[in-house]
């Protein structure tokens, strides 16, 4: 087998392995619930007979090695349970599908993450690059001031910064990004556009840092400086000696960072009252309804590692001495 | 030495400043050498942290009225009684901001320390050990940095409930995480030194070896990686305080409360000071993160060469 194939089914393998863990892990939440939740759930007036048909339903009856393949079985087959929510003591039952209520604000949360890294990605790296090419310029100084000055604000302090001058100040984009189903994409892009703002700023910068330090440490490495030696023009040794290797260290910092927008989107998302999975999950945090917070926790974390999958990926494919072994 | 004694008092001699009895600096003169060569955002961080840990120690003389006393009119604007107004039942949001510094930053605090002692104290044995223990550790935290640790955060908050005491232990072991990598990774370059296998053969115990041997040679990297982490999970409390899962009401905090206050932004255009109100807190959180950046930047620069450029 080629070695390159071989490496990548490695870690894809190693993906699938860390996915696995992960999802025992997630699944186990319930398992960690203190022994009276049913009450809890059903309200103090739950006769005994309701809690242990609650307890029946959930399966906790049966031996937890079942139930995780029922429910792995169940996910696969796009059936998250049903919510705590909207239970009551009388065992009347107005509990939703916890997959109703994820879909229509998955594709929210989607294309708000979308809409970010269409802006965030090209406008980083070619910021980074520049400021590593010019480095300790003028430009690469305050890039570098700047940056870190947005990478030690909370998100929340950019959003509400960003809604006082743009919202209130000067309105010019709904400071509540309250997107609708039946709305166009025009309009969807105009009432997203404060918290993708927010969103670009902050993994600009730590995009443009990771990019900046990534060409920096490439440019350094001894046959950069034989190229330069040897008399070969600028363009030639970056286009042909150093873009080989920093396609790499690029996609690392773009899956990185791909992967820190789905977790930054769940602060900006409350702050903009936008309908996605983030503000899903702590509405369901809040209220303690596991259901709901099992199936947002295997949505992040599931991109989280194909994203860094596909990043080791990129990497494994693009590199030189995988691709012509000796 | 019997020529130099004869010599004369205002001349130099290379002698006599060779035969003198050489003088140890104390310990403050050289900390007070170090920090007059500090650059000038070094400085300004140190203000920021001696400000802040003031603010914090001396909350109760500092703030003009108790953290949770809501006896006063609700969003009362800006005024001599109530400096930066009072919040939506009524509390003073000035004393709220003083003692936020206190419960804030020190459960920031506790949660580092404890971070620190999980994550340092494994990463030390994984270190010394390099055995079955080193594999399962190591594994294990390889799992736990698979999930995004605010994700991880806040599913364990809704199984353990938000209190102040489930707050510190998650954070604690989920940040203990990257402590543990650390320490492991600059500890192992230690290890291998002679003087830890001298240690060794002379019968010492894994404690004196991991106190004594190693843990003073890997302190310049543990002592940075403590400030960033501080940051972070100083960042991170305040994102789940923020979110309404983290610190909870009455006690005042930096991320609830621009939550609580956050309304008054939409008043903005007709008085821009209670417009500004809850960005003062979320300032706070700010101005702190990047005056501990400056002290670690500094201290990185000053103890090794782990910058990219210079």
């Amino acid at each position: 087998m080629h070695p390159v194939l071989a490496t990548i089914l490695k870690r894809i393998g190693l993906g699938v392995l860390t996915l696995f863990v992960v999802s025992v892990i997630i699944f186990s939440a319930v398992n960690m619930l203190p022994g009276d939740f049913g009450e809890a759930v059903l309200g103090q007036a739950a006769t005994e007979e309701t809690v242990a048909a609650f307890r029946r339903e959930l399966g906790l009856d049966q031996h937890p090695v079942m139930r995780y393949v029922q429910w792995v079985g169940g996910v696969l087959q796009g059936d998250l349970g049903t919510s705590f929510s909207g239970r009551a003591a009388s065992g009347v039952d107005r509990s939703r599908a916890v997959v109703d209520l994820v879909l229509p604000r998955l594709n929210n949360t989607l294309f708000l993450a979308a809409m970010t890294a269409i802006i965030a990605v090209p406008l980083a790296l070619f910021l980074g690059i520049t400021a590593a090419l010019w480095r300790n310029s003028f430009y690469d100084k305050s890039a570098s001031a700047l940056t870190l000055t947005t990478i030690s604000f909370p998100e929340f302090f950019v959003a509400y910064i960003l809604i006082l001058l743009l919202g209130t100040l000067y309105p010019m984009f709904p400071s509540l990004a309250t997107v609708q189903p039946d709305m166009g994409l025009g309009e969807r892009i105009y009432t997203a556009v404060l918290p993708a703002l927010t969103l670009t700023l902050v993994i600009v910068a730590h995009m443009m840092r990771m990019t900046r330090a990534a060409i920096i440490n490439l440019l350094a490495s001894d046959y950069i400086e034989m190229a330069r030696l040897k008399g070969e023009s600028p363009r030639q040794v970056i286009l042909r000696h150093a873009l080989p290797n920093a396609w790499a260290p690029i996609a690392t910092v773009i899956a990185f960072n791909l992967a820190y927008l789905v977790v930054g989107v769940v602060v900006v998302e409350v702050v903009f009252v936008y309908p996605g999975v983030g503000q899903l999950m702590v509405d369901a945090v809040s209220s303690r309804d596991i259901p709901v917070v099992q199936a947002c926790a295997l949505f992040f974390a599931a991109t989280y590692i194909i994203l860094n999958l596909i990043a080791d990926v990129i990497g494994i494919v693009t590199n030189p001495r995988l691709l012509h072994p000796r | 030495m019997s020529d130099t004694s004869k010599m004369q008092p205002d001349t130099y001699s290379a002698a006599s400043e060779v035969g003198a009895v050489r003088t140890r600096r104390t310990w403050s003169q050289r900390a007070w050498i170090t920090l007059k060569k500090a650059p000038f955002s070094a400085w300004l961080g140190m203000i920021i942290i001696a400000f802040y840990v003031f603010v914090a120690l001396f909350a109760p003389l500092l703030a003009p009225y108790a953290e949770a006393d809501s006896s006063f009119a609700a969003y009362a604007p800006w005024s001599s009684d109530h400096l930066l107004g009072t919040d939506q039942i009524g509390r003073d949001v000035f004393s709220r901001l003083i003692y936020g510094a206190r419960n804030t930053m020190g459960i920031a605090l506790i949660t580092t320390i404890l971070a620190f002692v999980i994550g340092g104290g494994f990463g030390l044995l994984a270190a010394i050990t390099r055995n079955w223990v080193d594999q399962v550790i190591s594994r294990f935290v390889d799992v736990l940095m698979a999930i995004p640790s605010l994700i991880f955060a806040l599913m364990l908050l809704s199984i353990f409930g938000s209190n102040a005491i489930s707050l510190i232990v998650i954070i604690a072991v989920l940040d203990s995480t990257r402590v543990f990598r650390l320490t492991r990774a600059v500890a192992i370059n230690v290890v291998v030194m002679d003087y830890v296998e001298a240690a060794r053969l002379r019968g010492e115990k894994l404690g004196w070896i991991m106190r004594r041997e190693i843990l003073p040679n890997i302190m310049p990297p543990l002592v940075a990686e403590f400030g960033l982490r501080f940051c972070f999970v100083f960042l991170t409390i305040a994102a789940l305080s923020f979110l309404g899962v983290g610190i909870q009401p009455p006690t005042a905090d930096w991320g609830s409360m621009v939550r609580e206050n956050a309304s008054l932004i939409q008043f903005a255009q007709f008085d821009l000071r209670a417009g500004i109100t809850p960005l003062i807190p979320a300032a706070a959180i700010a101005i702190i993160t990047v005056g501990v950046n400056f002290v670690v930047d500094w201290f990185l620069h000053h103890t090794s060469g782990l910058r990219d450029e210079h």
